[in-house]
């Protein structure tokens, strides 16, 4: 079990520091640099006259007529040893301060939409294995079709304008209108909770049609198996039966895919969170790309990435306390 | 018990199944697999929507009666013009559609185009546009439908700025589609070499390619399109994005397909066919090409099928959101752009069009997909 735990957090690791040449390399990528898109946006309109000498002296103030492997330690040193993601020059402030704590608004809404993932997709799959071939199944394979061809946003859009149809309301935003700048307290807690139940919904859409698809399959394999009508001869009550044997091995595909669906919800965050008004890290990750604050952009990336390896081996760590055959094996 | 010339001759139903059956028993591989999609009917009419839609989308000069960019200024975001045969001044043999007129909004005062129950204007076939070139070579100045004397004809309504959505849609449906062709086809090209390389050479090879794999599956996929797209140039041409689009949704495509041609070619690597092609001499790309492949090109072919709609849908949301395909390009992402509010879709749900085309198409290709995975599969028969 050691072991086990020692290799994949090594495995991490490499991950992660593979990951942060990437995002590194994709900071790099746009036209230009930092200093000359900072004394445009400082100076631009202001009747300065800038010249290449100017542009240059920002340059060496901001460090970045450094080697590109310098910058790539200076960047990445920050980040591990003093959690420091730089300045984010778009905003003459710094990554920390405009990042915040929008970081625990996603982690919030990320939980939110797998809890709502996972309470709709293993029951709803094991119903449709157990009844399979009814009405209901064939209903829930329809959906399932419709949760990868029906993209997140479009759901978003419908499902604003029919609120704003029928109910004359607008659904949107993470907190109501006095509370979004509110500091911190019980009732804007609360004003959250009101408001994340509908984009948990619509991020969780495809995953859940996924999920759903993936536990029936599983289900309808174990249904069959020898253990289960071993059980049933002895006289057990089918609901007891269900849960005890294949309904336990239906969840480990769901467990070992945790990853997965974090990544999934991840990439449609952004999209969704400009339909919905959300707050949270994937507006600011779009505001921040077409800003051309790569600063931000990559700290965003970085963070949202970290999110998806660390739940990986979560699903990893779960998987194994779920399943002996995968803790004594590996 | 075996034939004896005194058996009882053939009867012509005995004969009929004999034939059958020998048709069965000598048919090629991709014969069988033709036959057992033929069965599968959901996937045989998805594949007629896919047909149907790159039809139009190949010869929306002809089918679309305006430009992407041919502006009404007498009609904006005018609601769309179904044509009808009856209205209340009675009934006509010839479809027709009613003539407009602008009013202002009592509340807004906006300039608000309106059908003009009063007119009509009747639908014609085959009337002249604009000169266009068709597949970009034929010149062409007729169009599928139109009005009489010169009258426009919007079947779908038009936008903020009045182009006529039907034709703007269907431009965009050639756009979406061949913006995911050629990134299929990207993603197919690297995943053949980041794939074969890995699961042919194995050991240490296997290793570094693994470990990449994984750094790229790891990324939420659309940030990172979202990354590179924000890198393009702002000056560049609409021609240049759309190239660069392609190149970019090509590029990160690939671990899925790579994946299954290194575990194929993993499990038939020691093979004694394979041997004979290297001892022959060949070398890997051959050996891999022509020897190894073929054992499993409808497995690759299901999977570029169902790879399809991930295209489609990340093209789709980047153009959305502003990052991917730029005006005067045509997309279905492009054309959303202008119904991302609610307040825009109340005012013109017509804009909300090319999203039932984005449904279509990925639903489509989606069960174009399973169907072809059923009947690629050899044992799906026993079934």
């Amino acid at each position: 079990m050691a072991r086990f735990l020692i290799d994949r957090l090594f495995g991490m690791v490499v991950t992660l520091f593979l990951v942060s040449i990437m995002v590194f390399i994709i900071m790099e990528l746009p036209p230009g640099d930092y200093a000359e898109r900072y004394a445009f946006r400082k100076y631009s309109g202001t009747g300065v006259t800038m010249t290449a000498a100017d542009v240059q002296a920002i340059r060496v103030e901001l460090g970045l007529d450094a080697p590109a492997v310098t910058r790539y330690l200076d960047w990445i040193g920050g980040i591990v040893l003093r959690g420091d993601f730089g300045p984010a020059y778009a905003f003459d402030t710094s990554v920390n301060n405009i990042i915040g704590d929008k970081i625990w608004l996603t982690l919030g809404l990320l939980f939110a939409t797998l809890i709502v993932t996972y309470l709709v997709s293993i029951p709803v799959g094991i119903y449709a294995a157990v009844r399979r071939g009814s009405l209901a199944d064939y209903g829930l394979t329809v959906f399932s079709y419709l949760g990868l061809a029906l993209p997140n946003f479009l759901l978003a859009l419908v499902l604003l304008y029919f609120a704003n149809r029928w109910f004359g309301t607008s659904i949107g935003g993470l907190f109501s209108a006095k509370y979004s700048d509110a500091p911190w307290s019980l009732a804007k807690f609360g004003d959250l909770l009101g408001h994340l139940w509908l984009p948990a919904m619509v991020l969780a859409w495809s995953a859940m049609a996924y999920q759903i698809q993936t536990v029936r399959a599983t289900m309808s394999d174990e249904l069959g198996k020898l253990s289960v009508v071993a059980a049933r001869a002895r006289g057990v009550p089918e609901g007891r039966l269900l849960l005890k044997y294949p309904a336990r091995l239906a969840i480990n595909p769901v467990v070992s895919t945790i990853g997965f669906d974090v990544n999934r919800i991840f990439s449609e965050l952004p999209i969704v969170a400009v339909v919905l008004g959300l707050t949270e890290l994937g507006d600011l990750l779009l505001k921040s790309y077409l800003d051309l604050d790569m600063n931000v952009a990559g700290a965003i990336l970085l963070m949202l990435t970290i999110v998806i390896v660390v739940m990986n081996f979560v699903s990893d760590l779960l998987l194994a306390w779920l399943d002996p055959r995968i803790r004594l094996g590996g | 018990m075996t034939d004896t010339p005194d058996s009882p001759p053939e009867t012509a139903a005995e004969r009929r199944a004999r034939r059958q059956r020998e048709r069965y028993y000598s048919a090629s591989q991709w014969t069988l697999i033709w036959w057992r999609f033929r069965r599968h009917r959901a996937a045989m009419a998805a594949a007629c929507v896919l047909g149907v839609m790159v039809f139009l989308g190949l010869f929306a000069e002809f089918f679309a009666p305006y430009g992407t960019t041919e502006r009404n200024r007498d009609y904006l975001s005018g609601p769309p013009q179904i044509p009808m045969f009856c209205d209340d001044n009675g009934c006509s043999l010839r479809p027709f559609v009613h003539g407009t007129r602008t009013e202002r909004d009592p509340v807004t005062l906006r300039a608000v185009a309106m059908p003009d129950p009063e007119t009509r204007r009747y639908v014609s076939f085959f009337v002249e546009g604009q000169p266009a070139r068709l597949l970009g070579v034929i010149p062409i100045q007729t169009r599928l439908v139109g009005l009489e004397d010169g009258a426009r004809l919007h079947l779908w309504g038009t936008d903020q700025m009045g182009r006529d959505v039907f034709s703007r849609t269907l431009y965009a449906t050639r756009t979406s589609l061949s913006i995911g062709v050629a990134g299929v086809l990207i993603s197919f090209v690297l995943a053949l070499a980041i794939g074969g390389a890995a699961g042919y050479f194995g050991g240490m090879v296997d290793n570094v390619i693994q470990r990449f794999t994984e750094v790229v599956r790891v990324i939420p996929i659309i940030p990172l399109y979202m990354g590179l797209a924000a890198a393009m140039p702002k000056d560049w041409s609409s021609t240049q994005v759309y190239f660069a689009m392609t190149i970019i949704l090509g590029l990160f495509g690939w671990p899925t397909l790579a994946r299954r041609i290194r575990s194929q070619l993993l499990s038939i690597r020691g093979e004694d066919y394979v041997l004979a092609a290297e001892l022959a001499g060949a070398r890997p790309a051959r050996v891999i090409a022509t020897h190894m492949l073929p054992s499993f090109t409808s497995f690759i072919i299901v999977d570029l099928v169902i790879s399809f709609p991930y295209m489609i849908l990340s093209e789709t949301a980047l153009s959305f959101i502003g990052l991917g395909l730029r005006p005067p390009s045509v997309s279905w992402g492009v054309m959303l752009q202008q119904a991302q509010s609610v307040q825009a879709i109340e005012q013109a749900p017509w804009l909300f069009i090319p999203a039932v085309f984005v449904v279509l198409a990925v639903l489509a290709f989606t069960v174009l997909g399973d169907g072809l995975r059923d009947a690629a599969d050899p044992y799906s028969e026993a079934r």
